[in-house]
């Protein structure tokens, strides 16, 4: 019986049905609940690591033991697992590896819009792409079996439509979780000059040998139209051109790397005028140009952002949807959550005029008006060796400089520039966020929480001993909700001439579960809107005076902690 | 033929609730249906869109511009920015529920006023309806989206009986009696 699901459970489903041993993930959206959903299978491992550079080598590990193992990232998460997979591609596997790989085109909840695709060209992988749940299940465990006959690695490809896309899925009878005996084979796995350089040769041959057998294999489908145009596409945008253009013939491409270069050469010969459509960069467009063959890519279509059925029906038609058009709307963007205890933190950065380097998670959302505390934010773990940078430069006064990272974020690639700081005898400050959880994924653990991946009781590092351990000397735990504390403790560590950490810590206002009361507004109240200042979304203004919305309030006071008349109570 | 529908409202407002009730809807009455959403950034309080879209086969899991036969909007301002999804003749189902976005807390933007007005103007087939308070009758505004559900029952063709058992199916054991409770205000709006 088919089930609704969306595309990430059903590349659990894909995984755990092909036998996977063990899954290591780091999560990011869109790919996130993959590893969530194929926990809930407590028969294989699976397990959250500090970073996709561990997860990626965990599963490298487990590959070569004899195990099926997948490791699953969003795709600037990728950039962090480079380096362990690039190598990967020369030392293949004994079991199956399978490396998820989750793009974000339109920035749904990313910093960039690379694409992914260009690994798989650039490590020698090969690379799938689903377009729908039923293929995400089909696709993942095709992943694997590719794996182990190929001894190679190998790309699960998604887009955010794809990944959080809900469509039917059938599931097939699963394979067994047996292990590959482990052998051991210095010079295929240990990967020195000497025994790397005929890995290369190998990887050509592998390569070239499924570059030849894509066009047979029947993951990539010529559908025979009526009409004079033909379409080379892949995922999700396959499902738009599809609605747009249905008289159209279609060069489904399954397996995006290496590509099909018979059955295109033969698809191009078949149509009058031959479309590429690729959301982000012209890959599969370069590659036919190069093969001899004219088409349109972009020069009608664009490198931004997500396509749709209308966007493609217009460039290849001219045809445009009728629809009312409203006029200019207050937009509503995402906010810090009532209760939040991040945002004494930016209130507090933000009244101090200092210089804040950020951080990727919630606490990106302190960048937005009226906090409106972050100068720049540029990947994970950044912010600590911007703040550096910024420091030794003499490019800003370190008195007026500070980090801000989130605990999980700190730990996936912040201590290193921490150690970094204290080596290079910095003196900037670093405020760990620490919300004991990792929040804006949707509440996964991390080492720091007590908790692994299926809520069981795990070791939590201690970030104090941490920090003391990596050299800091000046380290200070304060509760943010604590708005003097907290002014005082930022002040005394920006001037101290030594590289200092605060740790703000209070959990995230969505982890607590304790019942509140939700405060309310005294007639004391002057409408100074000095609260509207802390971009609490249960709070307004209205009629010269300060409201609090009690089905919004969660009562945590630090509206009424920087009221100058103590108009804000509790009920 | 079909049914496009979209959802629109803001993030904690349970419209994913609203989504899965949904998308089981159209598992029962056609071949195919696909659900899209986007998760992440959204559910911190901002604009939150979901397509449901089912038929005898669905292509793109996307609702474009022109395309809706409903909007079920869980809120005011949200209806207004969801108008373009709609196709010529769709119905437009709209809690009256205002919550302030930031820029209009902050005092940098006004809240449009005159919301239904607009809407009434364009001549859409408008049902607006105070799904909060019909929600707190029920027993907790948590359940604006099951009222929500209720409203749009009437205009799918699905018997009620069939509704009831569907939302028993999809909401937690614990809430079903306030659930349907819920559910019968938004029917009988």
């Amino acid at each position: 019986m088919s089930q609704l699901m969306i595309g990430n459970q059903a590349v659990a489903l894909g995984a755990l049905d092909a036998g996977v041993n063990l899954i290591s993930s780091y999560p990011g959206t869109p790919s996130t609940e993959i590893t969530e959903f194929a926990a809930k299978d407590t028969t294989r491992h699976i397990e959250w690591a500090p970073n996709e550079k561990v997860a990626a080598e965990v599963a490298v590990g487990a590959s070569i033991g004899g195990a099926k193992a997948m490791c699953c990232m969003k795709h600037v998460g990728m950039n962090v697992a480079a380096d362990p997979v690039f190598t990967a591609a020369y030392t293949g596997v004994r079991g199956a590896l399978v490396i998820v790989v989750a793009d974000d085109p339109g920035m749904h909840s990313s910093q960039n819009e690379q694409d992914s695709r260009y690994y798989a060209i650039s490590s020698h992988i090969p690379m799938l792409e689903p377009s729908d749940s039923q293929e995400c299940y089909d696709y993942c465990r095709l992943a694997f079996k590719i794996s182990h006959e190929y001894d190679t690695p190998v790309f699960l490809r998604l887009t955010t439509r794809i990944a959080h896309s809900q469509s039917l899925v059938e599931r097939r009878d699963a394979d067994s979780t047996d292990l590959v005996p482990y052998k051991k084979e210095t010079a295929k796995y240990t990967m020195m000059p000497a025994f790397a350089r005929p890995r290369h040769d190998f990887v050509i041959k592998r390569m070239a040998r499924l570059g030849a057998d894509c066009n047979t294999s029947g993951i990539n489908q010529m559908i025979k139209g009526t009409g004079k145009l033909g379409i080379i596409c892949s995922g999700a945008v396959f499902r738009y051109a599809k609605e747009a253009m249905p008289e159209a013939s279609f060069l489904k491409l399954g397996m995006c790397h290496p590509l099909p270069d018979e059955l295109i050469k033969s698809f191009a010969a078949s149509v009058e005028e031959l479309i590429i459509a690729e959301e982000l960069e012209p890959i599969v467009e370069n590659h036919v140009r190069a093969l001899g063959i004219a088409c349109k890519g972009k020069d009608i279509f664009t490198l931004q952002g997500e396509y749709s059925t209308n966007m493609i029906a217009e460039a290849l038609t001219g045809k445009k949807p009728e629809f009312d058009t409203v006029p200019a709307l207050p937009a509503r963007p995402p906010v810090l959550c009532p209760g939040c205890p991040h945002r004494m933190v930016f209130y507090t950065l933000s009244r101090m005029g200092l210089t804040v380097m950020g951080d990727i998670g919630c606490y990106t959302l302190g960048a937005a008006a009226p906090l409106s505390a972050i100068d720049a934010c540029v990947c994970m773990g950044a912010s600590v060796s911007m703040a550096h940078g910024l420091d030794r430069s003499g490019a800003v006064d370190p008195k007026r400089t500070v980090a801000v990272i989130g605990d999980s974020t700190f730990l996936h690639s912040g201590i290193t520039g921490l150690l970094n700081v204290v080596y290079n005898k910095g003196n900037s400050t670093l405020m760990i966020l620490d919300n004991s959880i990792t929040g804006m994924t949707g509440h996964q653990q991390n080492p720091a929480t007590g908790k692994d991946v299926r809520g069981d009781e795990a070791p939590a590092v201690d970030l104090e001993q941490l920090c003391r351990a990596l050299g800091v000397q000046d380290v200070a735990v304060v509760d943010p909700f604590n708005a003097k504390e907290l002014k005082e403790c930022i002040t005394r560590a920006i001037n101290n001439p030594c590289p200092s950490v605060i740790i703000a810590r209070h959990p995230c206002a969505l982890i607590v579960k304790a019942k509140t009361t939700p405060l309310k507004v005294t007639d004391a109240c002057i409408g100074c809107r000095r609260c509207m200042g802390i971009a609490c979304p249960a709070l307004r203004f209205e009629n010269g005076k300060a409201i609090v919305d009690g089905s919004l309030c969660v009562g945590c006071g630090q509206c009424a902690s920087i009221c100058p008349k103590g108009a804000i109570v509790k009920q | 033929m079909g049914l496009n529908i979209v959802i629109v409202g803001v993030g904690g407002q349970g419209t994913l609730l609203a989504s899965r009730v949904l998308g089981n809807m159209g598992a029962m009455l056609y071949k195919d249906v696909k659900v899209s959403e986007v998760h992440g950034m959204s559910q911190r309080g901002g604009s939150v869109v979901t397509y449901v879209r089912m038929g005898d086969e669905v292509s793109s899991p996307i609702i474009e511009n022109g395309q809706a036969d409903i909007v079920l909007a869980f809120e005011r301002l949200e209806a207004l920015r969801a108008l373009p999804y709609l196709k010529k003749g769709g119905k437009m189902l709209l809690n009256t529920q205002q919550i302030l976005p930031m820029p209009v807390v902050s005092g940098a933007m006004e809240y449009p006023c005159d919301i239904l007005d607009i809407l009434k103007q364009k001549n859409v087939d408008i049902t607006a309806v105070d799904a909060l308070s019909l929600a707190v009758k029920a027993g907790t505004p948590k359940c604006v989206n099951t009222v929500m559900l209720g409203i749009l029952a009437r205009s799918t063709d699905l018997s009620k009986d069939q509704w009831l058992e569907l939302i028993k199916q999809c909401v937690p054991p614990k809430t079903v009696e306030i659930n349907l409770a819920a559910f019968e205000f938004g029917y009988n709006a």
